[in-house]
């Protein structure tokens, strides 16, 4: 009969190496920070050479790329701009992201002062720190975060409470139903380009080719 | 009432499908008598005398190409690349619960990148005895089960939180799949490496260059997560995380982590970029939750729907849907003709399963008349599905993750279906 071991005594042992070159992770704490520092200055020029094509020189963003700066007190407003310093809790989640996980298609290649230098200039960028400042290890848990408070860990089974009705309305729910919005007048739904489409394009080129000649 | 003056459609159209209707003229009742003998079956055809393709011509096969709409779609806008960005599974031609690998959504962060088995390790290390490394070949040799469960996207529908916005059912809920999943249960490999009595979170991190790290409770860990390596019987595809992902069951897409690559018992949740930045979900009065990991009870029309009309005319119509909840299985799938003013009961095609989709039918005489088709999942926990409305007096427009509202599709009198809101 077979023994059910407690283990299968399966896999190996884990080299402190293997692990040092996976485990990269930083918490909120500053725990898995490694000693290194990083001033607003060096960050300036790190970020102009690797991150401003796509978040702009002053982490302002490009295009539809993501905004690293602004939006300071937007996150009650209609259309909330979410940044590092308007939305992150964390300081920790910026070094630790950005040292795992960017440049975008180049990830892993920062160094540890490097990544202080960076994550010292997006703070700049953000008003929270002056222009002559350096971030270390030591000093690393001192910025203050201002959305470090706005979160609250999921709370539906309270607040929506009322949603756990097993008795739902089944007969005269309501009295009127009015159409308050369509998707077809909003029209931004990729489309399959039909034979009426096609044909119209090309009379539509066909005319603008004849008007240019 | 609506006015049905209204046109239905923009211009230019929506989709293919959404046009492709008129032609048959039906009337409704009994079977009707033919005027002339039908040609495919008085003269014989081709495939009827002639030989079809021999079984060496194809060693893995594709869908027959009549079937070429149903595929995967993206739509541009909604990220800046295609690399970080996400697709959508064509629920709307889909029957049953099973979803095929082949169309099933994709949502990367920095690509589907590619992954040999012999270039895999996992590794468990943090508060364990011992901190392991596995081959691929370690992680086949451990007792293996196979659980059927959604995966859906945090932001499934999330297009949708300020209004009627994408039109088929694919774009505003298609990100989502189902399979049937063989694996290792994670707690089985946290065992091997011996958990810790200080040890309270798993962080979870693949192998990409975006890592997708997440925090998960060990609570959750040590019960229903799976380390998986199959799906629908084969390997898992690239896009969805070959050789090994996680399925985290009932809780959102962005934890079944893809390519997974090391598996850290921590005393505290990282609160890493993909649960602080992202998959946050932010309320009306500026604050916002964090750790929304389960996904609510939820369901969709998959037909009639914006890509999937009525073609056939009045009489009867088969109406056919997708529920699922995260908190446990479907019990039961309520269908509204008139906007949510009367329910009916449909039919489950299978009782409820745990965190897996459901099918369900309800078979009706259509009178050829407007409909506003809205369905209601309910679930083992007796939590039943708002509606979108319900939702935003809660949370706001501004929750971008976790809509699960009540879907509105309205059929013209034409059959031709398209997303709306209605008071």
């Amino acid at each position: 009969a077979p023994a059910f071991a407690e283990k299968f005594g399966l896999g190996r042992p884990a080299l402190p190496e293997e692990v040092a070159a996976w485990d990269l992770d930083v918490a909120p704490d500053g725990t898995g920070l490694p000693a290194g520092s990083g001033s607003v200055e060096d960050g300036e020029m790190l970020f102009s050479e690797n991150c401003a094509v796509c978040h702009g020189e002053f982490a302002e963003g490009v295009d539809n790329w993501p905004k690293l700066a602004g939006g300071e007190d937007t996150l009650a407003d209609e259309d909330p701009l979410k940044t590092v310093g308007s939305y992150w809790p964390y300081l920790s989640t910026v070094w630790d992201y950005v040292h795992r996980s960017m440049p975008f298609g180049g990830a892993q290649s920062l160094s540890t002062d490097e990544v202080y230098a960076i994550t010292a200039y997006i703070l700049y960028s953000n008003y929270l720190v002056d222009d002559d400042f350096v971030l270390t290890n030591e000093n690393f848990l001192d910025v203050e975060m201002p959305n470090a408070d706005g979160f609250i860990v999921d709370d539906r089974e309270a607040s929506e409470a009322h949603f756990w009705n097993a008795e739902p309305c089944m007969e005269n729910c309501k009295e009127t139903v009015e159409i308050t919005m369509r998707a077809a007048v909003l029209d931004v739904t990729p489309e399959e380009v039909s034979e009426e489409v096609v044909k119209e394009q090309e009379e539509i080129k066909a005319a603008a080719e004849a008007q240019a000649t | 009432m609506t006015d049905k003056s209204q046109p239905s459609t923009t211009r230019r159209g929506f989709l293919k499908a959404g046009i492709a209707t008129g032609g048959a003229i039906a009337t409704g009742g009994a079977a009707h008598a033919a005027q002339e003998p039908d040609p495919l079956i008085t003269e014989v055809q081709p495939w009827a005398q002639g030989l079809g393709d021999g079984v060496d011509a194809v060693p893995y096969g594709l869908p027959i190409e009549y079937e070429d709409d149903v595929i995967r779609r993206n739509v541009e806008w909604l990220t800046a690349d295609t690399i970080s960005s996400i697709n959508f599974t064509p629920i709307h031609a889909l029957d049953g619960t099973i979803t095929p690998q082949g169309c099933a959504f994709e949502r990367h962060h920095s690509g589907a990148i590619e992954l040999r088995k012999e270039d895999y390790r996992l590794m468990i290390n943090g508060l364990v005895d011992q901190p392991l490394i596995f081959t691929y070949a370690d992680l086949e040799r451990f007792p293996r089960e196979n659980r059927v469960y959604f995966c859906e996207c945090a932001a499934n529908s999330g297009m949708e939180w300020a209004g009627a916005q994408l039109n088929g059912a694919q774009f505003t809920h298609g990100m989502i799949h189902n399979m049937e999943y063989s694996g290792v249960p994670l707690r089985t490999l946290l065992e091997e490496a011996g958990v810790k009595p200080e040890g309270k979170w798993v962080y979870v991190e693949g192998a990409d260059a975006s890592s997708n790290g997440r925090s998960i409770p060990l609570e959750k860990a040590m019960d229903d997560v799976l380390v998986a390596f199959k799906a629908n019987g084969e390997a898992l595809r690239k896009e969805h995380g070959y050789p090994v992902r996680l399925v985290v069951p009932g809780w959102e897409g962005n934890m079944w982590v893809k390519w997974l690559r090391r598996i850290e018992v921590t005393t505290q949740a990282i609160e890493s970029r993909e649960e602080t930045s992202k998959y946050t979900d932010t309320l009306e009065d500026g604050t916002s939750r964090k750790w929304t990991w389960e996904m609510d009870a939820k369901s969709v029309i998959t037909s009639p729907s914006p890509q999937s009309p009525i073609k056939h005319g009045p009489g009867p119509l088969v109406i056919t849907g997708l529920a699922w909840s995260g908190r446990g299985s479907i019990t039961r799938v309520d269908v509204s003709t008139d906007g949510g003013k009367t329910w009916a009961t449909a039919r489950l095609a299978q009782e409820g399963q745990d965190k897996a989709l459901s099918r369900f039918y309800l078979d009706i005489t259509w009178d050829g008349s407007e409909m506003f088709l809205q369905s209601r999942a309910m679930d083992s926990t007796g939590y039943v599905q708002p509606t979108k409305d319900q939702l935003r007096e809660v949370r706001g427009l501004n929750s971008i993750y976790h809509n699960n509202g009540i879907q509105t599709w309205w059929v013209n009198a034409k059959g031709e279906a398209e997303n709306v809101e209605i008071s």
